[in-house]
Order: C-alpha cells, then sequence, then structure tokens
C-alpha cells in the first residue's frame, strides 16, 4: 500500500465522527495534563488505559495518543506563565517564555510555542508516514535472534540516555526485567518469584506497574510542596496572542531545527523530548547571531524546544510501530496498549492493521489542527486550570488511579501493589532513579527473555548464533559499546591520571 | 559519601544476590534450550554487579553526613501513601465510594489544612461524582460495599 492510498484510508477512519470525538478527547486532556504541574501524560495514559479494554483500538490509540502529544503543547503554557515545566520537556521552555511573559509579551511566547508546536508536530507526523513503511519492510527478516539483539540495544541505549547517573538507570532496568519474571514461566511452566502468591502465578498487570510508578509516585512527589501557583496574567483576545511579523521571521529556522532535531531524537530510544527540546536550543543558540541575548525572552527560544519537542512524537513512533520497541515510559504504555487490544506489536502490525496505522497518521494531523485552535484562541481559558485547587485534584488523581487498577480486573491484591509501586516510583524520584527503565524493562522483559530463549533453542543452545547473524552482530556490539562506554572512559580517566602523577614523580 | 546511593545500592545487590539464588534452583540447559533459570540468572548477576559498584561508588569522595529524619514534606507524602494504604484495606468492607470519600476527607482537611465544611463538601463531591462517571455512566464494577456502593 502506497503512501497516498494509505493515507486516504487513514484520514476515512480518522474523520469519522466517533474517532473525530476520540480525537478531540485525547488532545484536551493531553491539553490540561500538559497544563497541570505533576501530572504528565505517561500516568495519565496509564490510568486511561484500562477505560479502553471496551473501545475499538482504532478510536482508543488515536485518543491515547491525542494525550501524548496533546500533553506537549499544555506544558509550555505552564512553563511561560509560572515558570513551572508542565511535562519535563518544557524545561528549557522556561527560559525564555517565562522572561517575555514578564516582559508582557506571553501572549507572543503563548502564539509561537502553539505555532512551533503545529509546524513541527506535523513535521514528525509527516516523518512517520514516509519512514515508518519502509522500516518495517526491512525488518520483516528480523528472527529471534535480531529482536533480542535489537531489543538489548535498546535497552542499553535508554540506560545510557535516562537519568544522570548510568548505574542507576541500569538497575532501574534490571529491577524491570525482575518484575517481567515474575508468575509461570509459558516455557517450563515453573513458578517464578511468587513468593507463594496464587494472585503472582499470572504476572503483575503492567497498568499496575506503570500507574503505580509514573501517577502515584507523581503525586506523592508533588504533595510534598503545597501551595497555590501564582501565574502571570494572560492576554485577552487572539490579536494579542498572535506573535508579530518579525517573530515569526525571526523563527524560521527554528521552526526547521526544532522539527528536523525532534524526529530524529524521537527515534533514538531513550533520549526522549527533554532531550530533544535541549539540543535544539542549544542549536538555536549556537547559529543564533544574538547568542546572548538568549535566557532573555527571545523568541527562537521559545519556537525551538517547543518545536523539537512536538517532532518528537512523531519519532517516537517510528520504533514503536515498526519494530514492537518503546523508547521511552509514555511509549512503553502505548505498546501495553497495543498488546492488551489484541495486536502484535512489529513490522507485520503496519501491513496487518493498516486502518489502525494510517488512521492513527491522519488523526495526527487532525489532532495538530485541533489543537492549534485549542492552544491560541482559547488558552486563557486553559490557564485557568492552573487555578484549580490542589486539595480537589490531588484527591482527584488518586481515585483516578485506584479506578483504573479495580477496572483492569485485578482486584483487592492489585490494588495493594498499586500501594507498593507508588512507594516504589516515590522512592526512584528521591534517589534520583529514572523511572523509564524500569517500566521498559518490565514492558520488553518478557518479550527479550522469549527471544534468547527462542534463539538458543534454534541453534541448540549455541550462544554464536546472535552475533553470527550479521544484523544482531551489529546492533550487539553497538549495545555492548554502549554498556561498557562509561566504563572504557572512566578506565582512561584513571590511566592519563597515573600517567599525570608518574610524570610529575 | 552519599547515603541514599550506599543504602539503595546495598539494598538492589541483596535484591540481586537473592534473584542469582533462586534462579540456581531453577533448570539453567534443558535438552529443548535454555530453562526457567537461564534469563534470571544472568540479570540477577548483572543486578549484583552493578548495585555493588553503585554502593562503592557512592562510598569515594566527600565525608559522611548523618542520616536526615523525615522532612515535613516526606511527612506529608508519607502520610498520603498510609491513607491510601488503609483506603485499599477498606475498600471490601466498605466498599469504593465509602473508603475513597474518607480518603478525600482525610487529606483535604489534615494534608491540605482546609475547613470540615470544605473538607466534607470535596468528599461528597468526589465520590458522588466518581459514582456518577465510572459506575453509573461507564459501567465500571467496583467493590461495593454495605449500603450497595
Amino acid at each position: 500500500m502506497d503512501v497516498i492510498s494509505g493515507l486516504w484510508q487513514g484520514f476515512a477512519v480518522a474523520l469519522a465522527p466517533v474517532n473525530l470525538m476520540w480525537c478531540f478527547v485525547g488532545v484536551f486532556l493531553g491539553t490540561v495534563v500538559g497544563i497541570l504541574p505533576g501530572l504528565g501524560p505517561a500516568a495519565t495514559i496509564a490510568m486511561l488505559l484500562p477505560l479502553t479494554y471496551r473501545m475499538d483500538p482504532s478510536g482508543a490509540i488515536i485518543m491515547l495518543a491525542g494525550i501524548y502529544y496533546g500533553a506537549k503543547y499544555g506544558g509550555s503554557t505552564t512553563a511561560i506563565l509560572l515558570n513551572v515545566p508542565g511535562e519535563s520537556a518544557s524545561v528549557v521552555t522556561c527560559l525564555d517564555g517565562y522572561q517575555m511573559a514578564r516582559k508582557g509579551r506571553a501572549g507572543a511566547a503563548l502564539g509561537i510555542a502553539a505555532i512551533a508546536s503545529f509546524v513541527a508536530g506535523t513535521a514528525g507526523v509527516l516523518g512517520l508516514m514516509l519512514i515508518a513503511p519502509p522500516i518495517a519492510k526491512f525488518a520483516l527478516s528480523f528472527s529471534s535472534p535480531e529482536y533480542f539483539a535489537l531489543m538489548a540495544l535498546g535497552l542499553a541505549l535508554v540506560s545510557l540516555l535516562a537519568g544522570h547517573s548510568y548505574l542507576k538507570a541500569l538497575l532501574a532496568m534490571l529491577v524491570g526485567l525482575w518484575i517481567a519474571s515474575m508468575g509461570t514461566d509459558l516455557f517450563s511452566s515453573t513458578s517464578r518469584f511468587t513468593f507463594g502468591q496464587m494472585q503472582l502465578l499470572d504476572g503483575i498487570e503492567f497498568v499496575v506497574v506503570a500507574i503505580g510508578i509514573f501517577a502515584i509516585g507523581e503525586v506523592l512527589a508533588t504533595v510534598e510542596s503545597p501551595g497555590d501557583a501564582q501565574t502571570l496574567p494572560v492576554p485577552k483576545g487572539l490579536r494579542n496572542l498572535l506573535p508579530t511579523v518579525q517573530d515569526l521571521k525571526d523563527c524560521r529556522f527554528a521552526f526547521a531545527n526544532g522539527s528536523i532535531v525532534g524526529f530524529l531524537i524521537g527515534v533514538l530510544p531513550g533520549a526522549g523530548s527533554t532531550i530533544a527540546s535541549f539540543i535544539s536550543y542549544g542549536i538555536e543558540k549556537a547559529v543564533s547571531k544574538h547568542p546572548e541575548k538568549f535566557g532573555t525572552g527571545v523568541v527562537e527560544g521559545v519556537a525551538a524546544p517547543e518545536g523539537a519537542n512536538n517532532a518528537e512524537t512523531g519519532g517516537a513512533l517510528v520504533p514503536l510501530l515498526t519494530l514492537g520497541i518503546p523508547g521511552s515510559g509514555t511509549t512503553a504504555i502505548l505498546l501495553a496498549a497495543l498488546v492488551l487490544w489484541g495486536f502484535k506489536p512489529g513490522p507485520l502490525l503496519i501491513a496487518d492493521n493498516p486502518s489502525l496505522f494510517w488512521g492513527l497518521v491522519a488523526s495526527m494531523y487532525v489532532g495538530n489542527v485541533m489543537l492549534l485552535v485549542l492552544n491560541l484562541p482559547l488558552v486563557p481559558l486553559f490557564a485557568q486550570i492552573l487555578r484549580l485547587p490542589p486539595f480537589v485534584l490531588m484527591p482527584g488523581i488518586l481515585g483516578v488511579c485506584l479506578v483504573g487498577v479495580l477496572s483492569a480486573g485485578g482486584g483487592l491484591f492489585d490494588a495493594g501493589l498499586l500501594v507498593l509501586f507508588g512507594v516504589l516510583g516515590y522512592a526512584m524520584r528521591k534517589l534520583d532513579y529514572p523511572t523509564a527503565p524500569l517500566v521498559l524493562g518490565v514492558v520488553l522483559g518478557d518479550s527479550m527473555e522469549r527471544a534468547l530463549r527462542q534463539s538458543l533453542m534454534m541453534s541448540q543452545g549455541e550462544l554464536s548464533i546472535l552475533v553470527s547473524r550479521p544484523i544482531s552482530a551489529v546492533m550487539l556490539c553497538l549495545a555492548a559499546v554502549i554498556l561498557f562506554l562509561p566504563v572504557i572512559k572512566r578506565f582512561n580517566r584513571w590511566r592519563t591520571q597515573a600517567i599525570d602523577t608518574s610524570g610529575d614523580a | 559519601m552519599k547515603q541514599g546511593d550506599f543504602w539503595s545500592g546495598l539494598a538492589l545487590a541483596v535484591l540481586g544476590g537473592g534473584i542469582v539464588f533462586a534462579a540456581s534452583g531453577w533448570d539453567y540447559l534443558t535438552p529443548e534450550g535454555p530453562g526457567a533459570g537461564f534469563f534470571p540468572l544472568w540479570y540477577g548477576i548483572a543486578m549484583l554487579i552493578v548495585a555493588l559498584l553503585l554502593a562503592a561508588q557512592s562510598l569515594r569522595g566527600g565525608t559522611a553526613h548523618p542520616s536526615q529524619a523525615f522532612s515535613a514534606g516526606q511527612r506529608r507524602a508519607l502520610a498520603v501513601i498510609v491513607a491510601l494504604a488503609i483506603t485499599v484495606a477498606l475498600l471490601k468492607p466498605i466498599g469504593f465510594t465509602v473508603a475513597f470519600g474518607l480518603l478525600t476527607l482525610f487529606l483535604v482537611r489534615y494534608l491540605y489544612q482546609r475547613t470540615w465544611g470544605v473538607a466534607a463538601g470535596s468528599a461528597v463531591a468526589l465520590s458522588a461524582g466518581f459514582y456518577l462517571v465510572f459506575v453509573f455512566a461507564l459501567g465500571v464494577e467496583l467493590p461495593a460495599g454495605p449500603l450497595g456502593f
């Protein structure tokens, strides 16, 4: 199926009234959670996932993806008006966005953030549409060894790029693998790590882990510092929200920079939109004629990171929809959603379910237009969300978490596990352990073990099968380099220090 | 020394050791291929090594800080954890709607220091809202108490 006919079919799905409604619900909810500090898209998607079990999968993925990219639009509003990122990728937007707002240019900052998000978000979908089908076709030749190598490479990259400490990211990922192997081993029917609990024989529901780690963990971290937010005023009227022609001229390169950097970083597992927005901001500053003005409220300083943040979504969906490998916590939950709805994420997903893939792509074009409309004239209305008292919001989030787990059919045992994982998520935040590698370990652990064992069954126990096939050999070598790079760098530092010391002596 | 890194590294090293111990009790290789203990053994060993490295790294450099008591913020988080755990325990005897109402009442009154009136109003409004949206409109089955909700 070529791109044009695929897109035609996709728009037929996306423009169906019910799917338009789910798209609107998704982008609306996304904007709301993006604006609210302390509640990210990963937590929201995890909480709402159980409610989608009975939905049509096309409508459900359209809604969940809407939350994912909608949150990125909303995140900028909080960053600009409050100097607090609504979600982590909006950290850089605070630098110039808040300064613009303090100088009375909040409207222009919000406007340029929405326009950059629209331009780059649309470019990201374009990239996804053009690149995903050929990658899926290429990956059709993959067998178990290649899949194992790919997952090992993905986890290695995520561990390298997530968080400040490489060792902690690795440990989080290994704990995720441990959680994934709880329950009955399907190859040998051996019960593993069930601690004598019958309820653990089927393993731990992914939804429980995701809601506990992301949503409860975030709530606990948020309640530590109470207090109502003080926002800067938003100018009324659409005219005051539109950037000037000079602003748009100044942002020409920023739009392109954000689109390209965001998409490319998005394809890379583990890097994520926060890194994309930082790199894009760095490039913008490096090529600017007035780099010294960055941080004082320049419009490019808002456009570049906001663009990259939104283009990243299209890139992040490429490995998820073509290889079944998520690169972040949020895409890990989307992968779990696809599995729960009965799909087999991987190279055949697009060929076997064209209406799902193309419907999603088309809905993202539609959703970006909806978001531009929501975030330009209606931004003063959305800013009112920041006045929602936390004493109503926090119990509400806890309630949705409980309903999410109970409606997934887990019962009281899973509700108890939810509290445990909430404590784990909170402890990880306090001890500076990144949460994404753990969630990715949980999602990929089972498939990774299966791929490894199937590979070794194919070769009658010979580990050489993993390195005798060119694609898996290259990916495993890359994974090994990534895993040992910090060790090599540290060894080199010791070596040079030792040479210097002996030279001094 | 970074206390958090040291103790979390040590705890994870114990977990890694436990995983290796458990995995060594399962088949490593069978005539059909790798057994149930194959994968856990390797990630258990990796966890043990990495966790010990983290603990060792935390010992190098800096001076030891005395362990800090819980801060006010951490006490608030702890209160929410305990309240949530009690809510989960109460789900079966009194049902979701009442248990969630009590959780809201506690959080609004004690955590956010609002008046009893505001706390009770929030508890009733949120519980009723949840019942209407999830049970009545969406048909989600939630644990019911003696009163039928």
